[in-house]
């Protein structure tokens, strides 16, 4: 690092400290709004994998194995290069040319989806670790399918998911920076953008990384939390501390 | 026979002692001294300035000029030989391997600018380029102002997308939505030629480079006037006056003896790319500029 000449105050000059706070905006935005398609997607396709119905179970089996074998960058250029071709054409080019916001909207979807296997998986897993016998004991009361999953399984089982689950919540922060590869300016690419101009290059990467902790902390803290408040007394979720 | 070391020991640093003057200024300079080894840091696909050949092999007309470089240094030196590496290097990569020491010296396309001299030093200008338009022919741009609703691609955090929205918003263009930035010339090219965007913005010889590698040249054209001025230069470490001085001694050598046009005819007239750039008369005047006597 000898001849580095180190320029932190470059940080606070615009345009850069306006790329870095809307790059860090862009990239919170991308991650709410992934995690809010991923997290209903996720756990209706885990909850398919456990039910009794074979097409339900093979069409989530499908989904997660589609989504989450294909490297998430090969997905966002897929869905953002590819897709729009095999449209029919007056579609395609409404993707193409009048969509708002192509780019990061594409990005949204792809991560989101994405996140989706993942979150599906750790969903079954949950209900899956609840012994069987609670299932059939729900059912010999007489509950519907449908009652045992509202009131026996999904309580216990999304409380003990709450440690994965924070790690794929995470790992939507860390994954956006993906997206700009198809052109949206997040976090990552703002940094890469200041670097070009500047040439501060660690600088640029050091704040970026700094932005990235810090956001993760604050979920990590709110998982915590969140994982003590919802605590039932004498369920596994307990027994897990 | 310790009197015999020591007269070895003694002849061998004086034998030693004039290249140890060179190489006081800069570490580059006194680490090629010690290695015998330049390394080099190159592009994978700036053509034809700095790209791999079909047959792999490291190439360009940068390439060519930082080998006659190498050829002074070695001289300078008095080395007997002297090793070149190639290390490839991204435009994410470039800064912090050349201020770690990892690379000598930077062959590729990077234009000179004031805010990037701060960290590195730029040799003397080389090439001359500036910012155009590639389009598609039957789009009916001509010049930038023809942009209004058209969407405009450029790779992200060039000095082109800089001069581009400078330009825009000088004129007050009103392009469609904002710049779309992406990462590399491909995925430019690519948004293009899906339609998805009108007009790519880059160096003119980085857009006659593309064009001519396209699958249909015949479809594309390169328009508009110059908005932006971009001088490309090598880089080296900052604080390396002597290792700078056999750098810009060599470009002015090349200059008086021929040879620099040689080589400007060798990659780009036409060149093995097809590129068809003759040299502009900015450049040629630039070369006479920094043609500095002995």
């Amino acid at each position: 690092m000898g001849s580095y000449n180190w320029n932190w105050p470059i940080l606070l000059k615009e345009p850069y400290f306006t790329w870095i706070i809307t790059g860090f905006g862009k990239t919170i935005l991308i991650a709410v709004l992934a995690w809010a398609i991923a997290f209903p997607l996720g756990s209706a396709i885990g909850i398919a994998r456990t039910t009794d119905s074979r097409a339900l179970r093979l069409g989530g089996t499908a989904y997660v194995e589609i989504f989450r074998n294909i490297p998430l960058l090969v997905q966002m250029f897929l869905w953002y290069f590819v897709v729009p071709e095999l449209l029919p054409a007056d579609w395609g080019r409404w993707v193409k040319r009048d969509m708002p916001y192509p780019q990061f909207l594409t990005a949204v979807m792809c991560l989101g989806l994405y996140t989706a296997s993942r979150v599906a998986e750790q969903v079954r897993a949950g209900i899956e670790a609840i012994p069987r016998g609670q299932r059939n004991a729900g059912l010999a009361m007489g509950l519907t399918s449908l009652q045992v999953y509202r009131y026996v399984l999904i309580p216990v089982a999304y409380r003990t998911i709450i440690p994965p689950l924070t790690s794929d919540f995470l790992g939507v922060f860390k994954n956006s920076s993906l997206a700009l590869t198809i052109g949206v300016l997040e976090l990552t690419s703002q940094a890469r953008q200041i670097e070009e101009y500047t040439f501060a290059a660690f600088e640029a990467f050091t704040v970026a990384t700094v932005l990235y902790c810090a956001v993760t902390g604050i979920v990590i803290l709110a998982m915590r939390v969140l994982e003590q408040r919802t605590r039932i007394a004498g369920t596994i979720a307990v027994g897990a501390q | 026979m310790k009197r015999v070391l020591l007269a070895l020991i003694a002849s061998a640093t004086i034998g030693t002692l004039p290249c140890a003057a060179v190489a006081q200024d800069g570490p580059v300079m006194k680490r090629i001294a010690e290695t015998k080894t330049v390394t080099i840091g190159h592009r994978d696909a700036s053509v034809p300035l700095s790209y791999l050949g079909p047959d792999g092999k490291v190439q360009g007309y940068s390439i060519d000029i930082c080998l006659k470089i190498v050829d002074t240094a070695k001289e300078e030196l008095k080395l007997e030989k002297i090793d070149v590496k190639f290390v490839p290097l991204t435009p994410q990569t470039r800064i912090p391997l050349l201020t770690a020491g990892t690379v000598d010296i930077i062959c590729e396309s990077s234009t000179h600018t004031i805010g990037r001299s701060r960290q590195i030093s730029f040799l003397n200008t080389t090439f001359l380029t500036g910012s155009k338009l590639l389009v598609r022919k039957t789009s009916g741009i001509k010049k930038i102002e023809d942009m209004t609703d058209k969407v405009l691609v450029a790779v992200l955090g060039t000095t082109n997308e800089k001069a581009a929205q400078a330009e825009i918003d000088a004129k007050k263009i009103k392009i469609k939505g904002e710049i779309v930035k992406v990462k590399d010339h491909s995925q430019a090219m690519l948004n293009l030629e899906q339609g998805r965007a009108d007009a790519y913005v880059s160096d003119d010889v980085v857009l006659y480079g593309l064009k001519s590698a396209s699958k249909n040249p015949d479809e594309w054209e390169i328009v508009g006037p110059y908005f932006s001025y971009d001088p490309y230069g090598m880089m080296i470490p900052r604080n390396n006056d002597d290792f700078r001085l056999v750098g810009n001694k060599t470009i002015a050598k090349l200059i008086q003896s021929g040879e620099m046009a040689a080589i400007y005819k060798k990659w780009f007239e036409p060149g093995p790319t097809n590129i068809n750039y003759p040299m502009s008369d900015r450049l040629k005047e630039n070369f006479q500029l920094i043609a500095l006597p002995d």
